[in-house]
């Protein structure tokens, strides 16, 4: 397997809640990475954060894990849940919270 | 062909019997929003719905679309979201 995709793949089984995002948590460079951002910060869980900027092979490799075009990607107990849309969505119905569990 | 146009017709050819609109709300051709309806979503999760739309036109990203919001609903689905 690819080196990328090894790393993603363990960084995803070693982190309950996980998001790939452009920029990180204190400076998200894209509206969409910020909003996900600011409703798990809401949500006052635990997470870690890859920065997809930082990391060429990782913006392209992540989309190929996912099968998923676009980011940012969060991922809860090593399942996808989906894109800024989704977790909006998901957050506003509570049902983000249950997945989560908080 | 137009890429809101283009989107458009994708989107219907993959979800059978949808009324598909494409926004441009910030007007740059490049941040999109497609709302899909269809009776096809039920019993489907968010996922998905989602998953089923963006296959369809994953191709339009390593061009000029950059993002596209969407919004999934059923005829019934969309008809009380109109009411609220």
């Amino acid at each position: 397997m690819n080196e990328t995709l090894k790393k993603i793949e363990e960084d995803i089984n070693s982190n309950k809640v996980i998001l790939f995002m452009k920029g990180n948590k204190l400076m998200p460079q894209c509206g969409f990475s910020a909003r996900v951002v600011h409703i798990l910060d809401q949500l006052n869980v635990d997470y870690e954060t890859r920065d997809v900027l930082s990391d060429e092979s990782l913006r392209e490799k992540i989309k190929e894990y996912s099968n998923w075009p676009t980011l940012p990607q969060l991922y809860v107990n090593k399942e996808f849940i989906g894109g800024c849309d989704i977790v909006s969505e998901l957050y506003q119905t509570g049902e983000l919270q249950k997945i989560i569990g908080c | 062909m137009e890429l809101k146009s283009e989107l458009k017709k994708c989107i219907e050819a993959a979800v059978s019997n949808s009324e598909v609109t494409i926004l441009d709300p910030r007007e740059d051709g490049m941040h999109l929003e497609a709302i899909v309806v269809s009776d096809i979503f039920e019993n489907m999760t968010l996922i998905q719905r989602h998953r089923l739309v963006m296959k369809a036109v994953e191709q339009y990203f390593n061009k000029q679309l950059h993002a596209l919001s969407l919004k999934t609903f059923t005829k019934n689905q969309f008809e009380e979201s109109n009411h609220e």
